[in-house]
């Protein structure tokens, strides 16, 4: 198993070079330009932007921008913002907490709920908590999350004056108000999001169960006189979560990634905002080293889904 | 001296909102206290990098700098300048400027002190003109420098300004949102190479009603009141929350609807949406609708763009095939329906309203005369008599055309889903005439590039649209935008600001005249009409005079507000109350 994972770890280092230099190089091509802000306005003179851009270092070729940034990456330099002038890791540090109180917080938040769900609805087949679960389901990953925000936002902020939409980076939790407050002003992206990735687990779940309940080892623990409780708890949900385990692992860079459209629709300064207006704005400090931890979490997260795969289930062996 | 007059009055204004912050603020709590208000909300749906305005990357960051970054002295609404760190605004009545506008003497305000307790005195006002003209510092506000021979610390208390010729724009250095004063002793290490990574970028130290207590670039700023702040009656707000993020249809219903904010800026959300959620009964905001010198302009190309002429493409040596005929362009200008587009796209005054005047501030230099022009009526039987009469005649294929030349005419500007509907509403009317038209659109980065073959500078198509704005005096707007040696061309790298090649000599004269005229009323005179000659001889079609900077949101409740075109919109913040 050790030399298991070593071996893969080595592998990781080709692969995550291979993919910063694609990276890289779409980031160069692409028609994004740091300038663009100052090009929006007229009036800003371009000898003035010329001499912006040699100081942004942008009049040397990408290839050269390109190793000296890969180097530095990995002696955990990120660089400095185009736009702020502040350290990448500090931006990133900044707003990591924001994004995992909300879309960490959902992710959890979606698997408590989906485990229940999809065990209740393969129990109960066909009936009608099934079929309302399902409905549940089919809306949850068919109604983008943009829309569920704003339809939370017009009922619950804006007719009902129940929550806030604007989310507070700033409050501390140190009493009980102040960890209301954060509930409130959390409650809704959570809900958005936790309903979106238990929709999809609860369907996962569901079919797995399914695929377990009629094998005969289901039928042996039945015959031997256990109460169905303990047959689909301890037999069948717990062979059946194998799958689902490295599915759920398999999840945890998307967490760190940030919830895109979520976040710009509450204002929660996370991850996924920073990259978005990041992107608009051609700061390629920021979006390269924002892609490049989340394709180093991918990689590591893959990793472990496969190391759990085989703690789970004994009858696979790495060698 | 018109204008001298005026500042001066300007300057006894500048007490003005003082007084109305105390009687706003005199209902809550006793006179206008410091820090009597509670926390100030500011909603921006771009969130402000920056803090320092000289390496600000846009108007978000710009505002969210002003309070506390202040410059000598700021422009009120009417193009005026009043006096913040100035004792008062140096005029050439008070010998503050000198009648040949070379030499401004601005005298700065005793015993003001930085945020941090220190004195600020001239050598800081010195010094930042050091770092802002340093090429390598690459700041932003660099145009400040342009045609700047010294500013010099003469004493403590006093900043003589130099500039190289004739400057009838003498404000260029000292006033409004790009003169920000940084301290000495924060950014003397950060000149030049080590201004890109400068940490008091993010903290900047200033004069100003409010101080840094923590930023997150991108996302908030929140600031505490400034304790030396050197009225002891100001600021009314005790702190300050400027949050950015989100999308303008979120900060209107966030001022607007259940008032989460005190502040909601350029509500940018389309017409029919914004102004019910305005008008509402429960509504809690007021709409800030002020129009400035910002115009959305159609400007006709001078020269010949056509591919084939190679490296001649465009040059001011080439004519242009149909449009140097002045009937083809006054048939264009007849048939340019700017109703529509004022009604249609830019919400009937809420974003913009219709004009044909290509200067549209300060007021007393906006032209009259053009309301009568034939040329500023939407008359598209007149346009197609003009045509028909030069000898434009309709072909079988409904396009008209002289001695072989076709009025076939391509149209290029940003994308943009207003600019893309205005250029459908010109194509049908347009064609309507006779004409064939092109549409074309690039990304606004690719658009305003000197580099870029598709940009307004090379203007290698017939007709391009997009907006530009002057400073309160006009004369470098007209300089830069139409006179004979300012042609953008090949040989100046595209980057001078005539890039409709246009050029006559009757409108040069009165520019050359505006650059000496001292006397205001003169002044006012040549601005109309070097504005009446671009607009007759159709130099340009004026479409829209935009709301600038942009129609924000402010809750009912907060007062002592004055928008100002020409500054930042949070210039007297140290004013505002509830």
């Amino acid at each position: 198993m050790g030399r298991y994972v070593a071996r893969r770890l080595l592998i990781a280092i080709p692969t995550l070079l291979a993919i910063s230099f694609v990276m890289y190089a779409i980031l160069a091509l692409a028609p994004i330009d740091p300038l663009s802000q100052f090009g929006a306005d007229p009036r800003v003179p371009p000898e003035v932007r010329e001499h912006i851009r040699q100081a942004l270092g942008l009049d040397q070729p990408w290839p050269i921008r390109y190793v000296k940034w890969v180097t530095a990456f990995v002696r955990g330099d990120f660089g400095v913002s185009f736009m702020s002038h502040a350290s990448v890791g500090d931006l990133i540090w900044q707003r990591l907490p924001n994004t995992l109180a909300v879309v960490g917080v959902a992710y959890i938040v979606g698997v408590l709920i989906a485990i229940p769900a999809g065990l209740i609805s393969s129990v109960r087949r066909n009936s009608p908590v099934d079929h309302t679960i399902s409905l549940f389901a089919y809306a949850g990953f068919s109604v983008p999350t943009f829309f569920t925000g704003i339809l939370l936002i017009i009922i619950f902020s804006i007719k009902l004056r129940w929550l806030p939409f604007i989310y507070d980076s700033n409050l501390k939790i140190t009493d009980l108000g102040s960890l209301v407050e954060q509930f409130r002003q959390s409650v809704m992206p959570i809900a958005v999001l936790g309903l979106f990735d238990a929709a999809i687990l609860t369907r996962y779940i569901r079919a797995e169960m399914l695929e377990h309940l009629p094998l005969d080892y289901v039928r042996t623990a039945r015959s031997k006189g256990l109460l169905e409780r303990a047959v689909v708890i301890r037999h069948v949900l717990r062979n059946s979560l194998i799958p689902v385990v490295t599915l759920i692992a398999l999840g945890v860079p998307a967490v760190f990634g940030g919830a895109i459209v979520t976040e710009q629709v509450f204002h929660v300064p996370g991850i996924g905002e920073l990259l978005v207006t990041s992107i608009g704005t051609g700061d390629t400090p920021v979006i390269a080293s924002v892609v490049m931890i989340f394709a180093v979490l991918v990689v590591l997260f893959n990793l472990i889904a496969d190391v759990l795969y085989a703690v789970l289930d004994p009858r696979i062996k790495y060698a | 001296m018109g204008a001298i007059a005026m500042l001066v009055a300007a300057c006894g204004q500048s007490q003005g909102p003082s007084a109305s912050a105390s009687t706003g603020a005199s209902a809550s709590a006793t006179p206008a206290a410091r820090g009597a208000g509670g926390d100030l909300k500011i909603l921006y749906w771009q969130a402000p990098t920056i803090l320092n305005p000289h390496q600000a990357t846009g108007t978000k960051d710009n505002d969210a700098s002003r309070l506390v970054i202040e410059p000598l002295a700021a422009f009120d609404n009417d193009g005026n300048a009043v006096a913040v760190l100035a004792q008062e605004v140096p005029t050439v009545a008070n010998g503050g400027v000198t009648a040949d506008f070379k030499q401004v003497t601005w005298k700065l305000k005793q015993n003001v002190k930085w945020s941090d307790g220190t004195p600020f005195t001239a050598s800081d006002v010195e010094f930042t003109y050091k770092y802002i003209c340093d090429p390598k510092t690459a700041a932003s506000t660099a145009d400040r420098c342009e045609g700047v021979d010294s500013v010099t610390a003469k004493d403590p208390n006093t900043v003589v300004v130099k500039y190289k010729d004739t400057n009838p724009f003498f404000y260029q250095v000292g006033v409004g949102f790009s003169n920000g004063i940084l301290q000495q002793a924060q950014y003397k290490n950060c000149v030049g190479d080590a201004a890109k990574n400068c940490p008091a970028d993010l903290k900047p130290i200033g004069t100003g009603p409010y101080m840094v207590k923590d930023f997150k670039p991108g996302d908030t700023v929140l600031y505490d009141m400034n304790p030396n702040y050197r009225d002891a009656n100001k600021p009314f707000f005790k702190s300050v929350t400027f949050k950015g993020g989100g999308d303008a249809a979120a900060s209107a219903r966030a001022v607007c609807q259940t008032g989460d904010t005190d502040y909601g800026w350029n509500l940018q959300v389309e017409a029919t949406v914004l102004k019910p959620m305005a008008a509402a009964a429960d509504s809690k905001c007021t709409l800030l609708t002020n129009y400035g010198s910002s115009v959305e302009r159609i400007l006709l190309n001078f020269s010949n763009p056509d591919p084939s002429l190679g490296d001649n493409r465009g040059e001011p040596s080439t004519k242009h095939p149909f449009l140097s005929d002045i009937h083809v362009r006054r048939a264009l200008a007849m048939a340019t329906d700017r109703n529509a587009v004022a009604v249609q796209l830019y919400g009937d005054g809420l974003a913009g309203k219709a004009t044909c005047n290509i200067l549209t501030a300060p007021a007393p230099m906006v032209s009259k005369a053009t309301d009568s022009l034939d040329v500023c009526k939407f008359d598209k039987a007149a346009a197609e008599k003009e045509l028909q009469d030069n000898g434009w005649v309709k072909g079988s294929d409904g396009v008209r055309a002289k001695n072989g030349v076709r009025l076939e005419l391509s149209y290029r500007t940003t994308v943009n889903a207003v600019r893309q509907k205005t250029q459908d509403i010109m194509k049908a009317n347009w064609e309507s005439i006779g004409f064939k038209v092109n549409l074309l659109s690039v990304p606004a980065s690719t658009f305003f590039t000197n580099t870029s073959p598709d940009g307004a500078n090379h203007f290698w198509t017939d007709v391009e649209m997009y907006t530009n704005s002057g400073d309160p005096d006009p004369t470098s707007y007209f300089l830069s935008g139409w006179t004979c040696n300012q042609i953008a061309q090949k040989s100046n790298n595209w980057q001078l600001g005539n890039y409709a090649r246009y050029c006559n000599q009757a409108f040069d004269d009165v520019v050359a005249q505006l650059k000496k005229e001292t006397d205001q009323n003169k002044r006012n005179q040549l601005a109309q009409q070097a504005n009446d000659i671009l607009v007759k001889d159709v130099a340009i079609i004026p479409l829209i005079s935009r709301v600038a900077p942009t129609a924000s949101g402010v809750s009912k409740s907060l007062k002592g507000i004055k928008v100002s075109v020409w500054d930042s919109e949070m210039w007297n913040i140290a004013d505002w109350s509830k």
